[in-house]
């Protein structure tokens, strides 16, 4: 990977040789611009982010200015219809709720089975069967999630369908429903939780490992009861990281779930969520200004949020985890 | 820590079941990508004739071709890759061999990290409002736009940059370019110290070093991360589609001003269509997606071993 390509002392006496040969004001004039040039790319990142907050909050603020919004309906209200029949309602709760369905299917498949994975991995697993692992669930974090949607439409869905009427004698789930399209998204964050689990358990000290094995611990008493809570909050900022990937999942959504904004937590009903809303709107074509149109920024600043926190609890955890062991 | 204490026997059971709980949890990942890719071939396959790749879409799924949206996805993820690239690395090398531990520094760290998590969606948001219609502060009112350069050449541009190429590549370079400044700052760090410091001990200045010293060593890692991050652009279907980029479109794009569709948005249409066809074109459509996406993979694997061989003493 990182092979070192020159020894040290030859490239730097290339460097050095260089250096020389400018007076040494023209070279420091140099500097301070190259210096300049990189800060005003670091700053761009900043830009983005400042560029987000306030479009975000300008359109939510014009959209909460309509005479038809209110952002009391807006933050409480229970009916989200901004297109159907003549009363138009912009509670967002039935797309907060949706969201937060399809999520919940797919966490409560991927977290624990990409936990146990990354314990298998990094705890039990030879070294040729993690060497094989490994590219599997490259693989598996490579595919384009409009692929997962598909999957989800095509495979999970119908799958789901034809169990529950082997099992129960009618198919329960609708051609579109929040457990397809959430499985999907449970498929797409377990390498995440995979990855980010076992890079955790693998920073665990081996004297910890040791210590444990010493006393008399079988491989489980050491992976379970050592390892993994000494590598606890490393394994939560993984379960936020990936919870924040899930929320924010648009395409197998946008295939899978349906349209039907609802507040619901029925897992085998037909669901939309923020992203799924957003995909509508700018889909249709919606005039630049209208109110369907502000509302997309509204829904869009709610998500910003949400995952803004997640994300910055789970790289907080993170630090606290490298603080402990790095 | 459980209250009464168990035999030998019953931990070595119990250590016996988790393992066939891990092995089962591992191989529900195996089987979903074999499911996953089987599925997709079995139905996709039949499609990949040669029309399929010279041919535009089309309402008729038997003469419907991926062209345009083959060429829009090369043309954007290029042009995404050439903004984003320099720009990520040249942040990576500020916050990694410039910036001293201040407030501000501190402040950029975190931000770059934040910005990895947000929704490629708001991105498209952003990108829709910031390069597309340009905040409404540029081109007439009518929508018109305003033209710089002449519009038969290759280097012309229209503001706002509405649904054109690189309005695409701009606002994918906001979603990888998170991605590609956190993969180089892993690469710089991973270059042993002693390289940067033997060269700065010769008399280097700081960004001699740097571009002779350190950017090299760092180049095979930092382009593996690149590629990766390019395969990321590549899927990525909602910030385009909410950039407004056409569903059809029976051209492909010739300057950066030109109109574009992409791979993982035809994908998208083909499958959200009720017709069983649409979906047969759509399973042909992710195979050669994810051929792209493989070769993105193979390139990168050869890109790095050769880059390590021209490097080595």
């Amino acid at each position: 990977m990182n092979a070192t390509p020159v020894t040290p002392g030859e490239l730097a006496l290339r460097a050095a040789r260089r250096g020389a040969a400018r007076p040494a004001s023209l070279r420091d004039a140099r500097e301070r611009l190259i210096r300049g040039l990189l800060l005003a790319a670091a700053v761009f990142s900043v830009l983005t982010t400042a560029t987000i907050v306030v479009t975000l909050a300008w359109e939510t603020a014009n959209f909460l200015r309509l005479p038809e919004v209110t952002l009391s309906d807006f933050l409480l209200g229970t009916t989200w219809s901004p297109l159907l029949g003549q009363e138009k309602h912009f509670g967002v709760w039935p797309l907060v709720s949706g969201t937060m369905l399809v999520t919940a299917v797919g966490a409560a498949f991927a977290l624990p089975v990409g936990l146990i994975t990354a314990v298998y991995l990094s705890e039990y697993a030879p070294p040729r069967v993690r060497a094989t692992l490994k590219p599997v669930l490259e693989v598996l974090a490579g595919v384009p999630t409009v692929v997962y949607g598909f999957f989800a439409l095509m495979v999970i869905t119908p799958g789901l369908q034809s169990l529950c009427t082997a099992l129960f004698g009618r198919p329960i789930f609708p051609g579109y429903n929040a457990t397809g399209a959430g499985l999907a998204v449970g498929v797409m964050i377990l390498p995440i939780v995979t990855s980010l689990s076992e890079d955790a358990l693998r920073a665990v000290p081996r004297s910890l490992r040791e210590g444990a094995h010493a006393l008399g611990g079988t491989r489980f008493d050491v992976s379970v009861r050592v390892v993994v809570p000494a590598a606890l909050s490393g394994i939560m900022a993984s379960f936020f990281l990936a919870i924040t990937r899930a929320i924010g999942e648009t395409m197998i959504v946008a295939l899978a779930a349906g349209g039907l904004a609802q507040l619901t937590f029925n897992p085998a009903s037909e669901t939309q969520t923020m992203t799924a809303y957003m995909v509508q709107i700018f889909l249709g074509d919606a005039p630049a200004f209208g109110v369907e149109n502000l509302s997309s920024y509204a829904v869009a600043a709610v998500l910003f949020v949400i995952t803004l926190a997640l994300t910055m609890a789970g790289n907080v955890l993170l630090r606290w985890f490298r603080e402990e062991y790095e | 820590m459980t209250g009464t204490p168990r035999t030998a026997a019953s931990r070595l059971l119990q250590n016996r079941l988790f393992l066939a709980l891990c092995l089962a949890c591992t191989s529900v990942a195996v089987l979903a990508l074999a499911v996953l890719l089987v599925s997709v071939l079995v139905q996709g396959a039949p499609g990949l004739r040669w029309d399929f790749f010279s041919e535009y879409a089309s309402r008729k799924p038997e003469r419907a071709g991926i062209l345009a949206p083959l060429a829009g996805s090369i043309w954007v993820c290029v042009t995404c890759m050439l903004l984003s690239l320099p720009l990520g690395v040249a942040t990576a090398v500020y916050l990694e061999e410039f910036a001293r531990r201040s407030r501000l520094n501190r402040f950029i760290e975190l931000n770059v990290r934040n910005l990895a998590g947000v929704p490629s969606i708001v991105y498209g948001i952003i990108g829709l409002t910031a390069f597309g219609r340009m905040f409404g502060l540029v081109g007439a009112a009518d929508g018109t736009p305003v033209v710089l350069g002449d519009p038969e050449s290759f280097f012309h541009l229209e503001l706002p940059l509405g649904q054109s190429v690189l309005a695409g590549g701009l606002t994918l370079m906001l979603v990888i370019l998170p991605i590609v400044i956190i993969a180089s700052q892993e690469a710089l760090r991973a270059v042993p110290r002693g390289l940067r410091q033997s060269s700065l001990a010769l008399g280097a200045t700081p960004w001699q070093t740097t571009w002779q010293v350190t950017l090299p060593a760092a180049a095979p890692t930092i382009l593996t991360g690149a590629i990766l991050a390019m395969s990321r652009a590549v899927g990525e279907a909602a910030p385009l589609l909410v950039l407004g980029i056409p569903l059809f479109i029976a051209s492909t794009p010739e300057s950066l001003m030109d109109p574009f569709t992409v791979l993982p948005f035809q994908i998208y249409s083909w499958a959200s269509r009720p017709q069983a066809a649409f979906h047969d074109l759509a399973a042909s459509g992710i195979i050669v997606l994810l051929a792209v996406l493989l070769s993105f993979n193979a390139l990168a694997i050869y890109l790095r071993i050769r880059l390590q061989r021209s490097t080595a003493p």
